[in-house]
């Protein structure tokens, strides 16, 4: 842990001198602030959660950390903001942690979760309220002076509402039988909460334009319940279902369709759709093996550098080691939270933990992979790193409630052990 | 489940192994091709965006420098500028976003940016000081000598070059036709571009700087190299041999003769035949008083054939041929400078040099020091040795005689009231009809009975006339008042 805000700091130091060939005048109040906060956030968890994972905190530290020097690298004004977003994330972490002492309770309000988190999916679609924040997709609300992505929150809503759901139903899913020739289907009663999902997708991926975001709810969905029933036949489908919906995307709407294109042959439109993704990909190409050096990046020519392409910058300047270092962090993040999983004996904790752990590393995936031009992109924050409050504050929720899991796992088997010894 | 949650695991490490993959493809497999493509601007942008140092000259002008851009809405916070326009274009080459860099800006690129190690660690030292660590890099090239040289060659073609042969500083390097960096190294897109195309398709490439990488035939001018290998190997001194009086050499395998100018009758001892730039006597000292051997090792101990230790990017090669053995006429020809004999205007200055240096050629440079944005030395140029052509004695005895050809020769033009001065002409014949020709002047001055301090090489394109005197008509005067210009600088003689 300690290691990582000294990683953290030095990089913040290195950042300023490769911009500015000078050390920030304010690097001791920065200093005092990282050790604080994240200091601050690993002894909460000593404290509120001694059994937890001791892995997971020091990678999102450094994850987040190093989004934050290279946000500072490319906008001192936004890193400002990040910073607070920072702080404001790590106390929704450790009052996440203090207030949900037992993930179970979470289960029974899974019916409020599931309208508040399809209420907040579909709030930007409430006329007046949502707007397009200039990247296409109708993802941002605003309420007076505050504005958020109420689909980051929606997202931690829905996984437990799935959670909970599958935790009740999986035996009555896993067990129906809706035969139609050969097929063995899962029972149409069941097939329902399937449909559902894939139709809120639709609805997000053709109103709010939003491709990554529909892509990850979906993805969610059928990974949970895949791996609560055990029947490969959902995956089938409702990939198949996907596709089907993707086609017609693709066929019908023009921003995909461009996404599409230019995922295929940017080239073409250097100058216009396909020169973010060229751009970015000049930009990786010239950090190389080892990068131009933190704040050393050609930045501000990649559009929408310090979110979505953050990743792109971050290659620039720390070059393959530092594009390897992050993809290496995130399976970090995803073996830990796949642990807790596969730990825990509570299957709504079990399911839970799986499914948080998906959104997280589904998430970074699907905008590394759009960087990289190994899938189309499509606009999503890269989890702790990207520039953008509401999607840092609820990964960090994910983090305290995958933390809790574990901590409750480690608990409940020293008292097993404890209960054998006294046996 | 646990089962299905190690798929899962499977799959998402598959994934992200996908994503490693192409990460590596782009950096590393991709890497060089993006890097060149022509739309990807990543490099200059960099170095437009960093703080980059001045270039300045030995007499304090400033020829490069970079000013924040006036237009604040532009992608680029800094513009580079070339107060001194074409006067020092070629030397200071250009910087530009679109076609990259040249000239100085090319060569010291690393200390201008401040990336050179002694800077990084320097800077590293000052941790905790808000500084630059760029480098302002000061050249051995005088405004004052380059504004004479302009001056004095005026529309005509051709290079000055004038150096210290103490050190190998270049005090003066001009070249005509040359060109303003200013409009190449513009931000303006529009502009930049159609002067990158006017000056690529201008007659006499403006932007090559002639002084260093353009050969011609240096004519009678090579007679100093042919005159200092007989000295040097002991085969020529000042009494022996004396060559005969004659209009003409003929040699071993033709019946062509080579002529003197006009005719001419001319022979005699060394200083007699240097005076008067006599064809039949050096051609005769080159193709057998020498010979092959010696005259093809001799030119290369003065630098011909070799690469050149200039610190400016890709300095020409002059050439002596080397298949020479048993062609004797055509030893003959390149003894006085003509056949494939090619020499820049640098390499001829550089002999003038070596006799002025006592058979010394230094490594020429333009570099002085790199100051950091204090003023504070970061490294300076030492000087050293590149070849040893003659012996103090040779060039002594030659120094001598070329002074000879000023006091009472070809080159009498270049004389310097109350300096020593010493030269030699060269008039390379490019035709007859109508006769048309290179005229060259290479020389030295200094305080009487001193070494001299400044060496010179004069070169002016395909002037009207062939005679020897043509040399000296022309070239002198431009040779002159350089020199005096670069004594003057020094304090006079």
């Amino acid at each position: 842990m300690l290691m990582t805000v000294v990683i953290v700091c030095a990089a913040y130091v290195l950042a300023s001198l490769g911009s500015e060939s000078r050390i920030p005048a304010n690097i001791i109040p920065f200093l005092v602030a990282v050790i604080a906060l994240f200091m601050g956030a690993h002894f909460a968890v000593r404290k509120l959660a001694p059994g937890a994972d001791p892995i997971l905190l020091p990678t999102v530290t450094l994850l987040n950390g190093l989004g934050y020097v290279v946000i500072a690298g490319l906008n001192e004004k936004l890193a400002a903001a990040q910073a607070t977003w920072t702080a404001i994330g790590i106390v929704a972490f450790v009052f996440t942690l203090w207030w949900v002492k037992r993930p179970r309770d979470l289960e029974r309000y899974r019916y409020t979760f599931a309208v508040v988190g399809l209420g907040l999916l579909l709030l930007p679609l409430v006329p007046g309220l949502g707007y397009d924040a200039g990247s296409g997709s109708t993802i941002w609300v605003k309420f007076g002076p505050i504005s958020f992505q109420p689909g980051e929150v929606a997202k931690v809503a829905l996984a437990i509402f799935f959670a909970a759901y599958l935790a009740d139903q999986r035996e009555l899913i896993a067990t129906s039988q809706w035969k139609i020739g050969p097929l063995r289907l899962p029972h149409p009663k069941y097939l329902g909460p399937v449909l559902i999902a894939w139709g809120v997708t639709l609805l997000v991926m053709f109103y709010q334009k939003d491709l990554g975001s529909s892509l990850l709810f979906f993805a969610l969905f059928l990974v949970m319940i895949w791996v609560a029933t055990q029947r490969t036949s959902f995956l089938v489908i409702g990939g198949g279902l996907f596709a089907a919906g993707a086609l017609f995307a693709w066929r019908t709407l023009d921003h995909v369709k461009v996404r599409v294109d230019i995922w295929i042959n940017p080239w073409k439109t250097p100058s216009g759709d396909g020169y973010q993704i060229i751009q970015g990909m000049f930009a990786m190409g010239f950090g190389g093996l080892t990068g131009t050096g933190l704040g050393r990046g050609g930045e501000t020519r990649i559009p929408a550098a310090e979110n979505d392409f953050i990743f792109a910058v971050i290659a620039e300047e720390l070059g393959l080691v530092g594009g390897a270092l992050i993809i290496m962090a995130y399976l970090l993040v995803i073996g830990s939270g796949l642990r807790i999983a596969a730990a825990t004996d509570q299957v709504f904790d079990k399911l839970l933990a799986t499914g948080f752990t998906l959104l997280l590393g589904l998430q970074a995936f699907i905008i590394v992979a759009g960087v990289l031009r190994l899938l189309p992109l499509t606009g999503v924050a890269l989890p702790f790193i990207s520039y953008g409050g509401s999607s840092l504050v609820m990964n960090y929720v994910i983090l305290a409630l995958l933390l809790r899991i574990s901590d409750q796992t480690s608990k409940r088997s020293m008292n097993r052990a404890v209960a054998e010894v006294a046996a | 489940m646990n089962r299905n949650i190690m798929k899962l695991g499977i799959v998402l490490v598959v994934l992200y192994v996908a994503l490693f993959a192409k990460l590596n493809w782009i950096q590393v497999v991709d890497k060089e091709s993006l890097d060149n493509n022509p739309i990807n601007t990543a490099k200059v942008r960099r170095d437009f965006n960093r703080p980059r140092g001045s270039i300045l000259t030995a007499d304090g002008a400033v020829i490069a420098q970079s000013i924040a851009n006036p237009n604040t809405d532009s992608e680029f916070k800094r513009m580079r500028v070339y107060p001194e326009g074409e006067l020092f274009g070629q030397s200071t080459g250009y910087f530009s976003f679109r076609y990259g860099s040249s000239g100085i800006e090319k060569q010291y690129n690393d200390e201008l940016s401040g990336s050179t190690f002694d800077q990084q660690v320097k800077s590293f030292g000052d941790l905790f000081v808000d500084r630059e660590n760029v480098g302002n890099v000061s050249v051995s090239l005088r405004k004052d000598v380059q504004r004479t040289a302009q001056q004095q060659l005026g529309d005509r073609e051709g290079s000055v070059v004038a150096l210290d042969p103490r050190t190998g500083a270049v005090l003066g390097a001009w070249s005509w036709p040359s060109y303003d960096p200013n409009t190449v190294s513009s931000l303006d897109k529009a502009i930049a571009e159609t002067s990158w195309r006017t000056l690529n398709a201008a007659p006499g490439v403006p932007m090559r700087p002639h002084f260093y990488q353009d050969r011609y035939f240096p004519g009678s001018t090579f007679k100093i190299v042919t005159a200092g290998v007989g000295l040097q190997t002991g085969k020529v001194t000042n009494t022996e041999p004396s060559y005969p009086f004659t209009n003409g050499y003929t040699a071993e395998g033709t019946d062509k003769p080579i002529m003197n100018f006009g005719g001419a009758t001319c022979g005699g001892t060394l200083p007699e035949i240097l005076r008067v730039s006599c064809n039949s006597s050096f051609a005769e000292m080159g193709a057998e008083t020498i010979g092959p051997v010696d005259m093809v090792a001799g030119a290369g101990s003065f630098g011909f054939n070799s690469s050149v230790p200039f610190d400016m990017p890709e300095p020409a090669k002059s050439v002596f041929p080397t298949n020479v053995g048993n062609n004797q006429p055509k030893l003959a020809m390149s003894s006085i400078g003509q056949n494939d004999v090619q020499a820049t205007p640098l390499q001829m200055a550089m002999v003038a040099g070596a006799v002025a240096n006592g058979g010394i050629i230094m490594k020429p440079h333009v570099l002085s020091e790199v100051r950091n944005v204090q003023g504070e030395v970061i490294s300076t140029y030492s000087p050293s040795k590149w070849l040893t052509p003659m012996s103090p004695f040779a060039a002594s005895t030659l120094l001598d005689d070329m002074v000879g050809v000023v006091s009472s020769g070809t080159a009498a033009g270049m004389a310097i009231q109350g300096c020593q001065v010493g030269g030699k002409t060269g008039t390379a014949q490019l035709g007859t009809e109508p006769p048309r020709s290179h005229t060259w002047i290479i020389g030295f001055a200094g305080p009487p009975g001193k070494p001299p301090t400044v060496a010179v090489a004069v070169v002016v394109l395909n002037q009207s006339g062939g005679s020897e005197s043509t040399g000296g008509r022309v070239a002198a005067p431009i040779a002159k008042a350089v020199l005096q210009t670069a004594l003057a600088a020094q304090g006079g003689c």
